[in-house]
């Protein structure tokens, strides 16, 4: 497979759009938790009545009556091979407990990813639309969008006093769980987030590295999600993160131009002997890829690198974890292989737009 | 670097966890952390399930004495799923949505808990299955707008809004009756 093929199968098409502050939130996610009123809940509920809910799905749930969104496709787990599920796993398309966990476990994929919904995860259904930058608003319509037309279909288990019925009570009520992914060096830089994230706490809304609880912030890429979902409407709680996230932009913005004013060569240092061990090692693990990638974005935002598209973050922070090497590859890899290949492969891609950074100016002239 | 646990292959997972600002790091091989039950990035093993059946435990006395440990909690399970109260403490899950009503007098105190302090929904209604819930609550919140507009001395406003309460009202009862 050529590099450039296999960047476009990795890339899912709404990242290659650039939303609005995108130098600092890289997307926006909605989820809704929804279940059938008539069955059991995935966790309890045997094989037979998971496949049930599939057949249900398959029977009714490809065609959606919304441009925006086109065909959606039902992958069934048992049918992928284990790194074709960690490949929808490092693209945020499942969630780990999917492969894990789920009996008879599916995915109804819409063509340019934006969205997925989970079939008997912990929830009968799990409605998650992404989107590219500080776009929450877009993606609760698109998700509120999906549900209704689901719900045209199939009873859901609603309760007039409880809301949306989930199977754990820390999804009850709306269902909803509402996320900003966000890029923050400045703020780890001059550690500035270590004050922020208790304040955050204590509005209700949650701080995490980009892969959940108690994770560190691979390539220092932050999530900020609603905590609370019972008792506020749905545009409370988009409203609310909306305006912490602001914030937080603003802190990131102001300490970038801080950073610019007051050690420029410092900051300069930095970024280039990143781009510089990104061009020339043979062998990273993928803290260090993660941490020099960030830098080269950081770079590239204050236009300080030039020449690079601003996606690169974005897109080898996905393509260089081990599920996607080993697509790659298309071999099991050990861990030090893997090393050698996320090098090769970063180098291999650097090289690429610097081709088509030349293409460009070939074809202005 | 080699890996803490054995000390023979080569770490390739390193952990950091911070636990109320205490940060520690350990570095292991993917042998040892299949063994240890560590997991791959990506995967919660220590989920939110975990915290909230902690939250759930809060009935247990601390440092039960042991005449009390003769006493056999009662048990309660779903009459749809068969689960118990017992179970839910450990899992943190709930098997159905009948779950909601068996244990719906244990429910509210954990809903508190976990969503500051909010028991009720007030979010959206499902189009189909809510329409007769949507309008009730669209009359209770012109019923408050109505109160509003009288305590400010708008009566015209307030006569509106009554006459579109009754118009709603009207609209729920003719179709409950059909």
């Amino acid at each position: 497979m050529s590099l450039q093929h296999f960047i476009s199968e990795a890339v899912s098409p709404w990242m290659k759009n650039e939303g609005p502050d995108s130098d600092i939130v890289m997307s926006s996610r909605v989820r809704f938790a929804r279940n059938l009123k008539n069955y059991v809940f995935p966790i309890l509920s045997n094989r037979e009545h998971n496949l049930e809910v599939i057949e249900e799905v398959r029977s009714q749930f490809t065609d959606v009556p919304d441009d925006q969104v086109g065909q959606l496709e039902l992958i069934e787990m048992d049918d992928l091979k284990p790194i074709e599920k960690r490949v929808l796993v490092e693209k945020h398309l499942i969630s780990p407990n999917l492969i894990e966990h789920s009996k008879n476990g599916a995915v109804l994929l819409s063509e340019n990813e934006t969205v997925s919904i989970m079939i008997n995860e912990e929830d009968h259904f799990r409605i998650q639309c992404l989107v590219a930058g500080f776009e929450l608003k877009k993606a609760l319509s698109l998700a509120n969008s999906l549900d209704n037309w689901i719900e045209e279909k199939v009873d859901y288990a609603f309760d007039e006093r409880k809301g949306y019925l989930t199977s754990c009570p820390t999804n009850v009520g709306t269902g909803m769980r509402a996320s900003v992914m966000l890029h923050l060096p400045a703020l780890v830089l001059t550690q500035q987030l270590n004050h922020i994230i208790p304040a955050i706490n204590q509005l209700g809304l949650v701080v995490r590295g980009s892969y959940g609880e108690g994770s560190e912030a691979l390539g220092n890429i932050f999530q900020i999600s609603n905590q609370i979902t019972l008792g506020k409407t749905e545009d409370d709680i988009i409203e609310d993160l909306q305006g912490v996230v602001r914030q937080v932009i603003e802190k990131e913005r102001a300490a970038r131009r801080a950073l610019l004013d007051n050690s420029r060569i410092e900051l300069e240092d930095r970024i280039y002997r990143a781009l510089g061990v990104l061009q020339n090692s043979r062998i990273i693990q993928s803290k260090e890829a993660a941490k020099c990638l960030s830098d080269v974005r950081l770079g590239i935002d204050l236009g300080l690198v030039k020449g690079l598209s601003k996606s690169i973050l974005n897109e080898l922070l996905i393509l260089t974890q081990p599920g996607f090497l080993q697509q790659y590859a298309g071999a099991s890899l050990t861990p030090t292989e893997r090393d050698i290949k996320r090098a090769t492969l970063i180098r291999e891609r650097l090289e690429l737009e610097d081709q088509l950074t030349k293409n460009v100016e070939g074809d202005e002239q | 670097m080699t890996c803490q646990e054995c000390g023979e292959r080569p770490a390739t997972l390193h952990f950091t966890k911070i636990i109320n600002g205490e940060k520690t790091e350990t570095h292991i091989c993917e042998k040892c952390a299949k063994e240890k039950g560590e997991v791959e990035p990506g995967t919660n093993h220590f989920s939110i399930h975990n915290l909230l059946s902690g939250l759930l435990n809060f009935e247990t006395p601390i440092g039960e004495s042991p005449a009390q440990s003769y006493y056999k909690p009662e048990i309660s399970h779903c009459p749809k799923c068969g689960l118990t109260y017992q179970q839910f403490t450990k899992i943190g899950r709930f098997g159905c949505s009948e779950c909601y009503k068996t244990f719906s007098d244990k429910l509210d105190p954990i809903l508190k808990k976990v969503h500051g302090g909010n028991t009720v929904h007030s979010g959206k209604i499902p189009k189909r299955a809510g329409a007769a819930i949507e309008i009730e609550r669209k009359v209770q919140n012109l019923r408050s707008k109505m109160k509003e507009y009288i305590e400010h001395e708008e009566f015209e406003k307030a006569a509106e809004t009554r006459d579109l309460i009754r118009t709603l009202e009207d609209k729920s009862s003719s179709e409950g009756g059909e």
